[in-house]
């Protein structure tokens, strides 16, 4: 009892709910979570009366900051991230694609200058909405579906 | 701050194109100038290119400015393993300019990123080649002695022609009208179509070379029909003779109609037209000298009236 306790509420920490069940590894790896020391909870395949099913990541003693978060929003755009602080939720906050992403994404053009020379990848956000994205070297669009991580 | 470079044609917006266009005029009347004496400029062609490095070393000989280079990335240092960043560091030290062109997409954009000296992008794989693009426009300048409210008629490969993507770019600041002629396995990509409307510019396609596509025309743009871009070899067959123009096509062309080509030309265009007035892609290659000593003096900095 007192173990399923420990798991489901957070002292201080961030919750980060409503992952697709596809993208809840992707997001321990962009946060590089795997780096940490702190106690992380991570959930799958957890029924949601939103989305049918879902994953939850609860991290201990972290406060992410907004470029960091913003990362994930290219596997899972519609997350809800719950700030934590003395068991209550102080703030609720959505993660937002930002204008550029560096050095998380690959170029999807084997003959882009980013895929042959040791450089960060760099891409503008061309749509939003749809989550579109351009390479800032080759010029390249890549969709949503199309984007592959490093 | 970077210096300024040219990688693509979109870095370049009215002004800047109307600018190089009087400074080629200039050059036009008289290419053999001093300005680049002392300068020393580096064409770097990891990929050979001969027509482009003519083109951009005659430029810099006849304004007196000196060459390094090399014409064939087997006799550079990236052989060996030396990364574009360390190559462009180790020119940089020497030349006032680096010319480059280079196989990977988006080379061009990277370098201009890294060096310290200004950049011309020579064509970046099948990605960019802005000084194709402004020889385009300054010879539809100087032939139709403006660049505003002109139909332009682009024929055969539409859907990798680069030349043609950029040259759609260039003029999309001039109010043009487009005609789009090409099979359908090479027809316009839709994101030039959505750029066109986007910016209220109007176009045709035909999948016919037809009389009306040429008749109604200020500049008929003629591209190269090349077999390996074809999967469907049948279709290539049926459509391979249909993209051709022969003289008697321009009987009834408009008067002041030029005919253009990016060249190398194969067999899109019969050999009877080149004794037609009309035909211009010859003098249009030569007007890549003149545009490129305009954008290098542009680039530096460097005073042409």
């Amino acid at each position: 009892m007192g173990k399923a306790l420990q798991v489901a509420a957070l002292e201080n920490g961030t919750a980060i709910d409503h992952i697709p069940t596809d993208a809840v590894f992707k997001v321990v790896t962009l946060l590089q979570l795997q780096r940490l020391g702190n106690r992380i909870t991570i959930g799958n395949n957890l029924n949601s009366n939103k989305m049918g099913s879902k994953g939850l990541i609860k991290v201990s003693d972290k406060f992410f900051k907004e470029d960091e978060i913003n990362r994930i929003a290219l596997v899972a755009p519609n997350v809800n991230l719950n700030i934590i602080r003395n068991f209550e939720v102080v703030e609720k906050k959505k993660v937002v694609l930002p204008d550029e992403i560096i050095e998380i994404v690959k170029c999807n053009n084997p003959k882009c200058i980013s895929n042959n020379e040791p450089m960060k990848t760099r891409f503008h956000v061309t749509d939003k909405e749809k989550v579109e994205i351009q390479c800032h070297y080759c010029e390249v669009k890549i969709k949503k579906e199309e984007i592959v991580l490093l | 701050m970077q210096p300024r470079s040219l990688v693509n044609i979109g870095d370049y917006d009215r002004e800047d194109i109307y600018r190089i266009l009087e400074s080629a005029t200039k050059f036009k009347e008289n290419p053999d100038r001093s300005l680049l004496k002392g300068k020393v400029c580096a064409t770097l062609f990891f990929e050979p290119s001969t027509r482009t490095r003519l083109s951009f070393e005659t430029a810099v000989n006849r304004l007196r400015g000196r060459i390094i280079g090399f014409s064939d990335s087997a006799t550079s240092s990236s052989t060996k393993g030396e990364s574009l960043k360390d190559t462009i560091m180790m020119v940089s030290n020497y030349a006032d300019l680096i010319i480059m062109r280079h196989h990977l997409e988006g080379s061009a954009r990277y370098a201009s990123e890294i060096s310290p000296v200004p950049l011309i992008n020579a064509g970046d794989g099948s990605n960019q080649h802005p000084t194709q693009t402004m020889l385009d426009l300054f010879t539809i300048y100087e032939t139709q002695k403006t660049l505003e409210n002109l139909t332009v008629t682009i024929v055969g490969d539409l859907k990798y022609g680069r030349a043609v993507h950029s040259l759609i770019q260039g003029l999309s600041y001039f109010n043009p009208t487009f005609n789009f002629v090409a099979p359908e396995e090479l027809h316009i990509p839709d994101k030039y179509k959505l750029f066109c409307d986007d910016k209220n510019i109007p176009y045709r396609e035909f999948t016919n070379f037809s009389a009306e596509s040429i008749n109604s025309a200020d500049i008929l743009y003629m591209t190269r029909v090349q077999k390996e871009r074809f999967t469907d070899l049948m279709e290539y067959e049926k459509v391979k003779n249909i993209y051709v123009l022969h003289n008697e096509m321009l009987s009834k062309s408009k008067d002041n109609l030029k005919v253009l080509h990016p060249l190398p030309r194969v067999k899109e265009i019969s050999q009877d037209v080149d004794e037609n007035p009309k035909a211009y892609y010859f003098q249009q290659a030569k007007n890549g000298m003149y545009t490129r000593q305009a954008i290098i003096c542009d680039l530096m900095g460097i005073d042409v009236t």
